[in-house]
């Protein structure tokens, strides 16, 4: 069993007193692969690139996160895309990289609420308190990788591959109507 | 569950996000096909597989995606120490002094 995710339809997945899972309306992603001397693409970014892994870094709508050693993903509006990729290619003499669009590749599931964090544990093998406010990493939830983006006490955002994006759905609305029972039952 | 220590990440982490690679400082010849068949049967397929201390490869592969190495005591499981690929193999005596 799991739910049919649309990437063009975004849904609310689920909604209790828990915690509140909803499915992102589209966003744009460039997966950004690049070593050595970054200030070429800090200058065409118009902010400076994170090399600590799990941080991130925003300026206006564009924010870049650090996932590993010589990789970012950049988020942005869709329709900042071009705009960002053709200011990369401007810097590629200065550093040769690599920029690939990835937007059509995952969906974000919002997780927002109460016990958004115990909802976490109940898939993610991390520990969740490790996760500070404003970090970001590239871990399990279940058997999919994600990359999971922790916004606030409360709040997270959870970008998912589209064909494990069912399954980690399912997952995620049955654990909000069991932590939504436990509320319940604890009064 | 083990906790593995990724030298990228510079965290502590469960071994679900990571995966097993086989043994490691494994080195290809620069020249294959100066090698003789023996030369090349032990490099593709002979492994020490000791009981104990053993040089090994892992890959943060749910988490930085970056290869790296670790001396690990096969019949333990226990970590001594993990460090970054290309960097050379530290000592085992350096580790084996507490327990000595
Ligand atoms: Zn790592």
């Amino acid at each position: 069993m799991s739910i049919s995710i649309s990437p063009l339809n975004p849904t609310v997945i689920g909604d209790t007193a828990a915690v509140r899972v909803a499915q992102m309306a589209p966003v744009g992603r460039l997966s950004l692969r690049a070593r050595g001397d970054l200030a070429a693409l800090n200058g065409a970014l118009g902010l400076t690139l994170p090399t600590k892994i799990g941080t991130r870094a925003t300026a206006g709508d564009l924010s870049a996160a650090c996932l590993g050693p010589d990789e970012w993903v950049l988020t942005m509006p869709e329709g900042d895309v071009a705009g960002v990729e053709a200011a990369l290619a401007g810097a590629y003499d200065a550093l040769p990289h690599s920029v690939t669009n990835i937007s059509a590749r995952e969906v974000t599931f919002e997780i927002t609420g109460p016990m958004a964090e115990t909802l976490m544990t109940i898939g993610c093998p991390r520990d969740m308190a490790s996760m500070g406010e404003g970090a970001v990493r590239r871990t399990l939830f279940d058997t999919a990788t994600v990359v999971l983006w922790r916004d606030g006490a409360d709040a997270f955002r959870m970008d998912v591959w589209n064909s494990f994006a069912g399954f980690v759905a399912q997952t995620l609305e049955t654990g909000c109507r069991e932590l939504a029972a436990d509320m319940a039952r604890a009064g | 569950m083990l906790l593995i220590h990724c030298p990228y990440c510079e965290e502590t982490l469960p071994e679900a996000e990571f995966a097993y690679a086989g043994q490691a400082h494994v080195i290809r010849p620069e020249n294959p096909s100066g090698e003789t068949d023996e030369q090349w049967e032990e490099f593709l397929f002979i492994r020490e597989n000791p009981k104990g201390p053993h040089y090994e490869r892992w890959r943060h592969i749910h988490g930085c995606g970056r290869f790296f190495n670790a001396l690990r005591d096969t019949v333990s499981d226990r970590f001594y120490t993990t460090y970054k690929a290309g960097e050379p193999r530290p000592d085992l005596s350096d580790f084996l002094g507490d327990d000595a």
